[in-house]
């Protein structure tokens, strides 16, 4: 949204969330350069959330693409002066480089995981061969976990590939499905309804109650690269992780071998 | 394996196991979850001598039968709920709610329906299914915690504390723990500005009646329809939500979220209420009509703080007591009082 950039709109806003949380907002719209002051303004309350005093009764901040929202215990927190704080941090601080986690995840686009895929390609004018090449050459960004536990908002889906998502959504889609809606992709990290197009699954859980530390696999911020995988190699991995041999660190790749949508 | 464990006999429907909630993953998309009446859980905690942290059961709606498999146990509740204890194939007696009681093997607990919202029920002990993610609140969209994520069923088993014997004193309150009165105070923001000035005056001065469209996600309001500023300013690209927020899609009708609610939205929000009054409105049943009331931060900080306060007054106005009758018999030969902490945090 052009208005996001107008220099004459202050850098961010405080919008009040009740009397137990504050949200900073950055624009009103999906937008590279607000979704790094959001993640900035994220990595310094989380930073300094032992070390601050305003910030002891902070209970947990929750990132999106043009905002952050910081919940806090009303009875153990000054929320006029954490409001200030947070507006004031949020005009000073850099949007810095932020590399964030990248990963190169399977999926697998058999027919049977991609009902969506042969109409979508298409209504693109496209091969069903080529959406998979454009899909598994793009790096996507993870804009905000929301809608369900571990569930990635990523944006990055070429323009070319943008269709509006199901008039009749699926009363049920399975799980670990990637979908597509306008340019946003996603994974459904179990099954729910949803009206946006299947086109593959991955073999990985990306919400994990085994992995206390961090259920959700992504996080705001993280790039993520799609690797096409055949139905066998699908299976195998599915198989691994169901019984608990999986590790995510397999599937880090170094920042530089995904370039994350310009920022 | 000596605990005292409690037998879902009948009923279950609207009946999950909750505690404080899931607190500080909603950046994962967890959602909170936890009681919706939270003064009424703690309530009934501090009356069998839990910590406030104890999970326990929360129902709306029509009651159910539990059965004491191994005690033996107390309990308490908190909510206008009609109770009965049935032992061997005596005639059933009835049961106070805000008031301990102390149930043995064998006994049958007859909870009535929670016709006026929602009722709590604790466990000497608490609840003990295992802890997800810091909490044993269950969580039904996402089928996380309580007992495998979903509601009670006939069969279910709730293992908690089995107490030393009969020898303890009760715990009764006078009357029950009182919730603010008046409208629903609610702070502006964080989306007022999508609002036609007309619809914020709208907000305030209309009989909001609450439907039947209901759960521990949210409640939807009837009403006039609040207007937004255009077509455009309906939608929002989404942003964080809490409980509390008072959302209002395109068709101009409020939802307010609850502790089920999710993390982000994409609907704007005219307005917040207040914690001090989330409870009570979460107990609003349908056909109820509230008003909505603007309040600074600083009222709502002192509603806050009024909440503690009385609540305070009342954990100090518990008294203890030896019921009549059958319930504690056995204490009369075994009077082994067990003196038991007070808490009084909030």
């Amino acid at each position: 949204m052009n208005t996001d950039r107008d220099p004459s709109r202050p850098l961010a806003i405080l919008r009040s969330q009740g009397d137990a949380a504050w949200t900073v907002e950055f624009g009103a719209g999906i937008d590279p350069v607000l979704h790094a002051r959001v993640l900035a303004l994220a990595d310094r309350v989380r930073a300094l959330r032992d070390v601050e005093t305003v910030l002891a009764g902070v209970l947990d901040v929750v990132p999106t693409f043009r905002s952050l929202t910081v919940l806090f215990d009303p009875l153990r927190t000054d929320a006029e002066a954490l409001g200030q704080c947070l507006l004031a941090w949020s005009e000073r601080c850099a949007p810095a480089e932020r590399p964030g986690r990248c990963w190169r995840l399977p999926v697998c686009f058999a027919p049977e995981f991609a009902p969506d895929l042969a109409d979508l390609s298409a209504a693109c004018g496209r091969t069903d061969a080529a959406v998979v090449e454009m899909l598994t050459g793009t790096p996507f960004r993870v804009g905000m976990i929301g809608f369900m536990p571990g569930f990635p908002y990523m944006t990055g889906l070429p323009p070319a590939l943008a269709r509006p998502r199901l008039a009749t959504p699926r009363k049920v889609v399975p799980a670990r499905s990637l979908a597509v809606a306008g340019t946003m992709c996603c994974v459904y990290p179990w099954e729910s309804p949803g009206g946006w197009r299947l086109l593959g699954r991955t073999p990985l859980p990306l919400f994990d109650l085994q992995q206390a530390e961090a259920p959700a696999w992504l996080a705001a911020g993280d790039a993520v690269r799609w690797q096409a995988v055949d139905r066998a190699t699908h299976d195998r991995l599915a198989a691994d992780w169901a019984r608990g041999a999986g590790s995510r660190e397999a599937f880090l790749v170094p920042a530089e071998e995904v370039p994350c949508p310009a920022v | 394996m000596s605990g005292g464990l409690i037998e879902v006999v009948s009923g279950g429907p609207g009946c999950t196991v909750q505690d404080a909630g899931r607190v500080g993953h909603r950046h994962a998309g967890v959602a909170q979850a936890g009681w919706l009446v939270p003064p009424w859980a703690d309530a009934a905690n501090v009356l069998v001598g839990n910590p406030v942290d104890a999970a326990g059961l929360e129902w709306r709606g029509p009651g159910l039968v539990l059965q004491v498999v191994r005690g033996p146990v107390r309990m308490a509740v908190a909510g206008p709920v009609r109770m009965e204890v049935s032992r061997g194939g005596g005639p059933a007696r009835s049961l106070d709610p805000w008031c301990s009681a102390t149930l043995a093997e064998g006994d049958r607990l007859h909870l009535g329906a929670a016709a006026e919202g929602w009722a709590c029920l604790a466990l000497g002990g608490g609840v003990r299914v295992p802890l997800v993610l810091g909490s044993r609140a269950t969580h039904v969209r996402t089928r996380f915690g309580g007992l495998d994520g979903r509601m009670l069923a006939p069969g279910d088993r709730l293992p908690c504390h089995r107490c030393e014997g009969f020898g303890m004193q009760e715990r009764r309150a006078w009357s029950p723990l009182a919730l603010p009165t008046g409208p629903i105070r609610i702070l502006w923001g964080p989306q007022d500005d999508h609002f036609t000035a007309q619809a914020r005056a709208q907000l305030l001065d209309t009989d909001w009646q609450v439907t039947a469209e209901q759960d521990r996600m949210g409640m939807r309001l009837a009403g006039p329809p609040l207007a937004h500023v255009s077509a455009a300013a309906a939608d929002i690209v989404s942003d964080g939500v809490v409980s509390g927020a008072v959302q209002v899609p395109a068709n101009g009708l409020p939802v307010v979220l609850l502790a089920d609610g999710q993390t982000v939205g994409g609907y704007p929000k005219i307005a917040t209420v207040i914690r001090a009054d989330l409870p009570r409105l979460a107990l609003m049943p349908a056909g109820r009509t509230l008003r909505f009331a603007a309040v600074d931060a600083p009222t709502a900080r002192h509603a806050l703080l009024t909440a503690q306060a009385d609540w305070q007054t009342w954990v100090s106005s518990l008294v203890l007591h030896r019921p009549d009758g059958w319930l504690d018999e056995r204490a009369l030969y075994n009077d082994n009082l067990i003196s038991g902490m007070w808490r009084a945090d909030p």
